[in-house]
């Protein structure tokens, strides 16, 4: 029903000097079936969201196709786009917020039939009542205004409104997120009953996995832009080919206090998408990196700390330094960059490090003590970059970027370098190295 | 803890405190209501646990179930209309806090011992809201002078003057060294007294760093400023030992975070500086009001690591507030399930999550998805009240799948599930479970938590 194909979605920061876009989708090619549901998961910046908007056309895409039944909707304008929006909608995460206080719960659900002009207004009004009925409201609801109603109970006005056009399409924006347990089942319960009645197909993006699990037929899981792996819900939580999905999951604290506790924790936070790895999105924090030929007997804690040590060095390399900073710099008074010296003391100064990775070290620290980073990072990477941070065949910086592979007979995918032939598999190096 | 456990397990006397010795907090029938125009809100409305050394307490419950106004009301932070009504207790129990508080506020520090020739059962609860009840006595002459004057009805009859809030039980008021049993009560702490003790024995971990850090200091300097008033360090001093609690709490580049502001730390680096501050003054108690929340699940593994760590290295209890089951059964050691303001269960984590026994655990769990795969999900009709009359039935009744005509009409405490689990409890008629219903239901009526009236 829907294909997307390499469709990204940048953000202009309209900034002269820098005008480097943030690139929020960067590339993501997947179809969603009739009535089925597909999920996106991922955490907060990774792009889900501003995936669901670009596809009910909220926001423009950058580049590449949407199709919606052969249409690429990308294209269409005016008329055409009025019409087919009929068909997609969207419910939002925040009920308090997606709902306007000023307008009784009647106008907001018949809003849609108005802009419309849906048959007559006599039809639109029972039409209203019809769809509160539908979402376990009562008629006599139709006059109240939302700040009347719970958070679970605005929700429902929310997804009434959704319906009012008999959309195919619906994208649910973390529809649950914002209520308790209790609340959050009998909504995900009216969305089954729904979806089963009206034959809808949903994107169910969210960031709770154990709510997609019990939803979806199908998961995205997205990093930093991208789909890192893409298959049937199922197979996906029990075994899971991506590394990033691998911690995802494994993040999630279960309700049962027997379970085992060795959850895979990821180290620092998702990289800035407007600077993304120039290799694999993932390789800044991935449990399993490939590592570089020569280094791979490495202790894995000299290997978190080298990981800590480029991330430290990216970061420098972006921190803005003041007018203040750089004079303090220039009369040799301590400024909050001049103490390379005790960062290398704290992240290397309780592990062994073998004498030839001191050295490149050593190089590397001095270079940025002088503040070039980006000198820095390059002796660094020349040194212990893989595959996986974009090294190519020649040992420099290609932005070589994995490939998908499919990893079972359902076709699921994995954006993974893991999956080629010469490597060994995700899950025995987590496990090794964990 | 039942109230039935505390008279028969314990002797009476004035200076024995009752069960729960060994416990570092020891919270009693506490009550805090808000007083608006509208309407009168007991957000908290008469609950008992306790916090012991080094553990970690879970409370878990649903939006609206009195779970932050609980960590407030530990933290002296209720304000105007709230209050902790008469009849509360919160008991600090530490030795070294209870020594160095008696030294600097000795004009507030009272021998329980002492006061016992003035105290009469009798005109204490004929001109007092107090009743027997509430302390979990039938006869007024049973009920201990030490849990009148810390529930605060000493001021009325002339026991106490108002304003004293460490309370000693062996040893002399007069000599600190001397004193080896006595409690810091925290419902009566106020000025210089709760200063030292919020921030300096009991810190906070709030839900939203953004909202507990100031966006015009740098990060360096809030906890600096914690650090100089609680230990007095200043200059180099605190500079170096801020970065050093940056650097224990994960954050790389330690040295550099310090002098930069919030705005340029992520949300969890943001969550780590505020347990880096509430960790500045090596408090004996963390409370945690849904620390992760706010946070994505990989950056939420990590605090509940850096949680646990903590909790390893420095000896800290923690208590964790949180609606996420999940989170609750990975760090909790005790678990208290609150609804509409009171405790409805309590119990380990392990036999609550393989054995809730209360119909709202039961139902909280089973509304998680998760368990069985495609399906319907149980749900929880109704939505939680808002508690603003006393209990003279029972708060879940109306969504509870099990009720029946008695909990329209009966209160329920908080009584052991069965006489073989000593430290499981619930607060429902169905329970203790080996007893008939009938006397079950005897056990439950007529207990109030009594205390202050509006």
């Amino acid at each position: 029903m829907v294909e997307v194909r390499d469709l990204k979605t940048y953000y202009d920061s309209g900034s002269l000097l820098d005008n480097r876009p943030v690139k929020a989708v960067d590339g993501v090619s997947f179809d969603i079936r009739r009535g089925e549901t597909l999920g996106l998961v991922g955490e907060s910046g990774c792009g889900k969201t501003t995936l669901g908007r670009t596809l009910i056309q909220l926001e423009d895409a950058t580049d590449g196709e949407i199709f919606f039944d052969g249409t690429d909707i990308t294209e269409i304008r005016g008329d055409q786009l009025y019409e087919w929006r009929q068909n997609a909608q969207m419910v939002f995460q925040d009920p308090d917020s997606s709902l306007n206080d000023r307008m009784t719960v009647g106008e907001i659900v018949r809003e849609p039939l108005d802009v419309h002009e849906w048959k007559t207004p006599a039809e639109r009004r029972e039409r209203v009542r019809d769809l509160l009925d539908k979402v376990g409201l009562e008629a006599e609801h139709y006059y109240r205004y939302p700040h009347q109603f719970s958070g679970g109970q605005r929700q429902r006005i929310g997804i009434a409104r959704t319906l009012a056009l008999n959309p195919e399409f619906i994208v649910l924006d973390e529809p649950v997120s914002a209520l308790d347990v209790s609340v959050q089942a009998e909504i995900i319960n009216l969305l089954e009953d729904l979806q089963d009645e009206f034959d809808l197909t949903y994107l169910f993006i969210a960031h709770d996995l154990s709510v997609v699990r019990h939803i979806c037929d199908r998961v995205a899981v997205m990093y930093l832009g991208n789909i890192m792996e893409i298959g049937p819900t199922e197979e996906l939580f029990t075994d899971p080919a991506n590394p990033y999905t691998h911690a995802l999951l494994s993040a999630i604290p279960k309700p049962d206090p027997t379970a085992s506790r060795d959850r895979i924790t990821l180290h620092g936070t998702p990289p800035n998408p407007r600077y993304p790895p120039s290799g694999c999105p993932f390789s800044t924090r991935c449990p399993a990196r490939i590592r570089p030929d020569g280094y791979e007997e490495l202790d894995d804690d000299l290997w978190d700390s080298l990981n800590s040590f480029r991330e430290i060095l990216r970061e420098r390399m972006r921190a803005e330094r003041s007018i203040r900073e750089r004079l303090r710099e220039r009369f040799g008074m301590e400024t909050r960059f001049a103490t390379m010296d005790d960062t290398y003391e704290e992240l290397f100064g309780d592990v062994a490090v073998p004498d030839e990775v001191e050295e490149i070290l050593t190089e590397v620290a001095d270079t940025a003590g002088d503040h070039d980073e980006a000198e820095a990072l390059d002796r660094f990477n020349q040194a212990f970059g893989s595959v996986c941070d974009g090294v190519g065949a020649s040992g420099v910086d290609e932005g070589v970027k994995p490939a998908f592979h499919q990893v079972s007979e359902s076709g699921r995918l994995s954006y993974c370098h893991r999956h080629e032939s010469e490597y060994r598999e995700t899950a025995d190096v987590i496990e090794a190295r964990n | 803890m039942s109230t039935d456990d505390r008279s028969s397990a314990t002797p009476t006397g004035a200076t024995d405190d009752g069960g729960g010795d060994e416990s570092l907090v020891d919270v009693r029938n506490l009550q805090t209501t808000f007083f608006t125009d509208k309407e009168t809100i007991r957000a908290i409305d008469g609950i008992d646990f306790t916090i012991d050394p080094g553990e970690t307490v879970g409370i878990v419950g649903e939006s609206g179930s009195g779970k932050s106004v609980t960590a407030r009301s530990l933290m002296g932070l209720i304000e105007s209309p709230g209050r902790v009504l008469r009849g509360s207790s919160i008991r600090y129990r530490d030795l070294d806090t209870v020594r160095s508080f008696a030294d600097a506020f000795s004009g507030r520090t009272v021998s329980v011992a002492d006061l016992e020739s003035r105290y009469d059962p009798v005109r204490v609860f004929d001109q007092t809201a107090a009743t027997p009840a509430e302390f979990g006595y039938a006869d007024p002459a049973d009920v201990p002078l030490v849990d009148v004057v810390a529930a605060g009805y000493g001021d009325e009859v002339g026991l106490t003057s108002g304003d004293e809030c460490v309370f000693v039980l062996d040893g002399d008021a007069g000599d600190p060294s001397s004193i080896r049993r006595g409690f810091v009560e925290l419902t009566r702490v106020s000025g210089e007294a709760q200063r030292k003790m919020r921030g300096g024995r009991i810190s906070m971990v709030f839900q939203d760093p953004l909202t507990s850090l100031n966006p015009v200091y740098t990060v360096g300097n809030q906890i600096k400023e914690s650090l100089s008033l609680h230990q007095g360090l200043t200059g180099k001093e605190a500079t170096q030992e801020a970065a050093d609690l940056l650097e224990a709490v994960g954050i790389p580049d330690a040295r550099r975070r310090v002098n930069e502001y919030p705005h340029q730390f992520s949300g969890g680096m943001r969550q780590r500086a505020v347990i880096a501050m509430a960790l500045a003054c090596e408090p004996d108690v963390l409370i945690c009001d849904e620390p992760t929340t706010a946070l994505d699940v990989t950056i939420q593994a990590q605090i509940l690591d850096l949680i646990a760590e903590i909790q390893e290295t420095r000896d800290v209890a923690v208590m964790f507030i949180t609606h996420d089951m999940g989170v609750i059964a990975d760090v909790s050691d005790r678990v208290n399930v609150m609804y509409a303001g009171e405790i409805v269960e309590s119990a380990d984590v392990e036999p609550l999550f393989a054995n809730p026994k209360h119909p709202y655990t039961e139902g909280l769990l089973n509304s998680i998805p998760g368990g069985q795969v495609g399906g319907r999900l149980a749900t929880i009709d109704g939505s939680v009240p808002t508690p603003n009359e006393e209990p003279t039935y029972c708060r879940f009744a109306p969504r509870c799948p099990k009720a029946f005509e008695e909990c329209e009409a009966v209160h329920p405490i908080p009584v052991p599930v069965d006489e073989t689990a000593d430290d499981h409890t619930a607060a429902c008629l169905l329970y203790p479970e080996d007893e008939s219903t009938e006397a079950a239901i005897a056990r439950h009526r007529g207990r109030s938590h009594g205390g202050e009236r509006e």
